[in-house]
């Protein structure tokens, strides 16, 4: 009965919609202007792009970024769905307060508190900064974004199925290794590509922790931002947003076609 | 009970051990060694603080490292005003940011649970979407609008609303753009999840004893939604206090936000110590909320086990 | 069969005046007809139940009556007006939920005021009608509770007292007992029926239990796939069924198929069956005697005089502790239900399974149906 929206409740949706997606699209528009300036439109031209793969820096700085990001949010995924799994499923422990304390708190804190005690760290320890210190401060953070989608994921799983495969000769680990772990596995999923757009997308901590040599691709389009607008950013963007797009949609239908394949095993195993 | 319980625990024991000991160690010690360095001096050195503690040296090393330790740079965060004012400033923008936050996101989160429940998910990955691209693209998309020769000059312009190009940038009113844009994912989201729980028979019910669709709203509906809002208020004021990137590149140079402030201290300065004291005092700022958002995770988590 | 159930529907309605009638009122659901052609008269100050299976409307029926749906054909008249176009927070019917919908951000007290907050009624009198209520459900002193506080039985009475409070002409309750223990749903039925007849207000339930209906209500309407099979008072459905459906959903039932004969005669596969009233069948009908198994006595010698008597084997025994049901295979390979009380402190007794025995019943103790 109360499913119906009104005007303005649709007009709020679409409203929000737009404004999310207008800036986005200008951006996207406009790095197939021909023209360099925003305000005339020069017709439509693939040479920002052109201009883009001649310019080593942005693209050694993509490729840095990809690898953090594939590297951090593996670490992050693995390390986040263990965490999920200690708060949704472990009871009472010692420690357990400030185990959840730690999992949120990064959360809300402000990246550069985050970033400089990051570095802080590496240099007491007399620790290099580079490649590597990126991936573990990318980790450390989206690890957390991780934790709080599969926990949520893992509190409103059925527990019957659990019980029901352990009823049935499965022991406890095995039974979250067949069982529970191929059905949570959109969450799981879901948590990578959270953590991959996080590392892919960080600016402050990156900066913070980098080295020589380390320069990732927010951190090479920050320098050039500071100088003004230039189409070529344009350019990297969209590219930037494509890649992420189709990523996405290709992940979901993936996970789609997965967990159809999954529950119906898993239904199976039962039987 | 017998081993193979024992083994249960181990394997228990090292599930937790793990994320926890990598938490502990790159996300609580740190804080420790922050705090250690607002208290050191700075100096022309690699690392450019001082006094540096040096476990070889024993416990003379040690007293003579605790004698070196200064309040410093706390004094010149308390006397100098321009931190003082960046504070109050950062406090500013995070709580008009996120006023405006709320009033935007609310009205976009529950329009999303009136409408058809097959919709729900695709919407929700819409608002999700422009999350998962660049955060640094977006606010640069804003720079392409915003600018003297950019878009919304240019239409605004060509409306003949006004003659002359107005400066969009390097003001507040960018600023608040654009952390309104950036932020309205984690205010719509916590907010979604918690209203599109609320019974539906709950909303019967009150429409049954009386209320009209408007007082079922707010007798009902709003009160049960208030956590999440409480939770999204908090993840975007929280981090908003701190941000660097938004101000830094949408705002002018009239006062900094304390995020600025940080880290023009740190890489500009090379004043690592003053840039730490800067980080506890922010910390300590932040305690508060921060501890309120812990409790309200808290209890949502004892809620649903 | 519509005939005869709105005749029955009019003998009834006639002893109080009329207060709800869906007059040939649909509902669809996309293609499927929930309800279909319905036509049903609720009179004032009745206790009136909705039966039937999973599926068969009956909910469907009370939330067109709450105004949560609207229906596709049909009019609903309320003290002889149209309320179809009526919405739910304006119409004077209110709803106990199943789940019972307590708002969990409001305390007891705040749950039972919260109707008439939503009228012009002032503090003072709010104060004083919310006491009564407390009193009334036996929940006094609880007014300053919270909801996840109370227990199951204790948040069913203030669902109660939410939805009594503002005195509506209707009192619709969906499964309200469906979450009690069998203790406390036996309590809670003669509650309220006691606050029925107290208060003199119109109660609706909706029911999938078969003894609560007929224990609580006045009139039941027994449905079935939207469409209404018998409306009669408990005593009336149990014991005069109009339909070899009704029979078997209400209650145990032995149906024994046979062709009516001359006068009150049955030919059947277990000889000349004796009736005493044959309804509407006529000679060389098709029909079916339905027979109840507290009906039937059983011995081990065959019965002399008018009882119909025919033998069998005991098949099974079903203890039920107050009572035995024992199937009983008969000469035609069919089973016949017997449900005796058992007399003695030993179980079922001297019969056992295998035994061979008696089963009689005198001429008036079946029913004859025709469909």
């Amino acid at each position: 009965m109360q499913r119906g929206a009104s005007h303005f409740n649709i007009a709020s949706v679409a409203l929000g919609l737009a404004f999310l997606y207008l800036p986005i699209g200008i951006l996207v528009i406009f790095s197939f202007n021909a023209s360099r300036l925003v305000t005339i439109w020069g017709g439509w031209s693939l040479t920002w792009y052109r201009e883009l793969l001649h310019d080593d820096a942005v693209l050694q700085a993509a490729w840095i970024s990809l690898r953090v990001a594939a590297l951090s949010a593996t670490a992050a995924t693995i390390l986040g769905t263990l965490a999920a799994v200690v708060l949704a499923r472990m009871g009472r422990f010692r420690g357990r307060l400030l185990f959840s304390g730690m999992i949120y708190a990064p959360l809300v804190m402000p990246e550069v508190i985050t970033g400089l005690s990051l570095l802080l760290l590496f240099v007491a320890f007399n620790v290099d900064r580079g490649f590597w210190t990126i991936v573990i401060a990318h980790t450390t953070l989206t690890m957390c974004f991780v934790t709080v989608i599969v926990q949520s994921r893992l509190v409103d799983f059925d527990r019957d199925l659990e019980e029901a495969a352990m009823d049935l000769g499965c022991p406890p680990f095995k039974t979250f290794l067949t069982i529970t772990l191929p059905l949570i596995a959109p969450a799981i999923a879901a948590g990578w590509m959270l953590a991959f757009s996080l590392s892919l997308d960080d600016l402050v901590i990156a900066s913070f922790t980098t080295g020589p040599g380390a320069t990732t691709l927010p951190i090479r389009i920050y320098s050039e931002v500071r100088m003004g607008v230039k189409p070529e950013i344009n350019a990297v963007c969209t590219i930037m947003i494509a890649v992420v797009a189709l990523g996405t949609i290709a992940a979901s239908l993936m996970v789609k076609r997965g967990v159809v394949r999954r529950e119906r095993a898993a239904l199976g195993a039962q039987v | 009970m017998g081993p193979h319980a024992d083994k249960q625990r181990w394997g228990a024991r090292v599930v937790v051990l793990v994320p926890y000991l990598w938490l502990a160690l790159f996300f609580l010690a740190p804080f420790v060694i922050v705090l250690k360095i607002s208290l050191s001096q700075a100096a022309l050195a690699q690392p450019p603080y001082l006094p540096v503690l040096d476990l070889a040296a024993g416990w003379a090393g040690l007293k003579e490292f605790v004698a070196q330790l200064s309040a410093d740079s706390f004094r010149l965060l308390a006397s100098d005003t321009i931190y003082l004012l960046s504070y109050f400033k950062s406090l500013e923008v995070a709580a008009v940011s996120t006023a405006i936050l709320v009033l935007i996101g609310y009205p976009v989160a529950y329009g999303i649970t009136r409408t058809p429940r097959a919709w729900q998910p695709l919407l929700v990955m819409a608002i999700i979407l422009p999350f998962w691209t660049s955060f640094l693209i977006r606010v640069y998309a804003w720079i392409n609008i915003l600018q003297r020769d950019g878009l919304l000059n240019d239409v605004i312009m060509r409306l003949h609303v006004i003659d002359a190009p107005v400066a969009w940038l390097s003001s507040d009113t960018a600023i608040y753009i654009g952390m309104v844009y950036s932020y309205l994912p984690f205010m719509v989201l916590p907010l979604y999840a918690t209203l599109e729980k609320v019974d539906e028979s709950l909303l019967e019910a009150a429409a049954d004893l009386g209320c009209p669709r408007w007082k079922t709203f707010w007798l009902v509906t709003f009160p049960l939604s208030l956590p999440g809002l409480a939770a999204g208020a908090l993840l975007s004021f929280i981090p908003i206090i701190g941000e660097f990137v938004i101000p830094d590149l949408l705002g002018g140079s009239e006062t900094l936000m304390i995020g600025q402030t940080l880290w023009t201290e740190f890489f500009s300065n090379r004043d690592w110590p003053v840039a730490s004291a800067i980080a506890i005092a922010l910390l300590m700022l932040l305690l508060v909320p921060i501890l309120f958002y812990e409790r309200l995770q808290q209890r949502s988590l004892e809620g649903k086990r | 069969m519509a005939d005869d159930g709105e005749a029955a529907q009019k003998r009834a309605a006639s002893e109080k005046p009329l207060l709800v009638r869906f007059d040939a009122v649909g509902k669809r659901f996309g293609p499927i007809a929930a309800i279909d052609a319905l036509t049903l008269e609720i009179a004032q100050g009745e206790f009136f139940a909705l039966l039937g299976p999973s599926g068969c409307g009956k909910t469907t029926l009370l939330r067109l009556l709450a105004g949560f749906e609207r229906p596709s054909e049909g009019k609903i008249l309320l003290d002889g007006e149209d309320i179809a176009a009526v919405p739910p927070h304006r119409r004077p019917v209110n709803m106990m939920f199943q789940s019972y919908a307590l708002f969990p951000h409001l305390t007891v007290e705040g749950n039972i005021a919260f109707g008439l907050r939503q009228e012009n009624v002032s503090r003072a009198d709010i104060a004083e009608r919310v006491a009564e209520m407390l009193t009334l459900t036996r929940l006094q002193g609880f007014g300053g509770r919270r909801i996840d506080q109370l227990s199951g039985g204790q948040r069913q009475r203030v669902a109660l007292a939410r939805s009594l409070i503002k005195r509506p002409r209707v009192l619709l309750l969906d499964e309200p007992l469906a979450a009690l223990d069998k203790k406390l749903r036996a309590e809670t039925q003669f509650e309220l029926m006691e606050l029925q007849r107290k208060l003199g207000t119109t109660f609706v339930i909706v029911t999938h239990d078969q003894e609560e209906a007929m224990i609580v209500a006045d009139r039941i309407a027994v449905m079935d796939r939207g469409r209404l099979m018998q409306v009669a008072p408990p005593a009336e459905i149990y014991e005069r069924p109009n339909s070899r459906w009704v029979a078997d959903f209400i209650g145990e039932v032995t149906l024994v198929e046979g062709r009516m004969a001359a006068g009150t005669i049955i030919g059947t596969a277990l000889g000349q069956l004796r009736v005493a009233d044959i309804g509407v069948a006529k000679a060389g009908d098709p029909v079916w005697l339905a027979l109840r198994p507290e009906k039937i006595s059983m011995s081990t010698e065959r019965p002399n005089g008018e009882r119909n008597a025919i033998a069998g084997t005991v098949f099974e025994i079903g203890y039920r502790g107050d009572m035995s049901i024992y199937k009983v295979r008969l000469a035609d390979r069919s089973l016949m239900k017997v449900a005796l009380a058992n007399m003695s402190a030993r179980g079922t007794g001297r019969v056992a399974v295998d035994d061979l025995v008696w089963l009689s019943w005198p001429p008036d103790a079946g029913v004859v149906l025709t469909g």
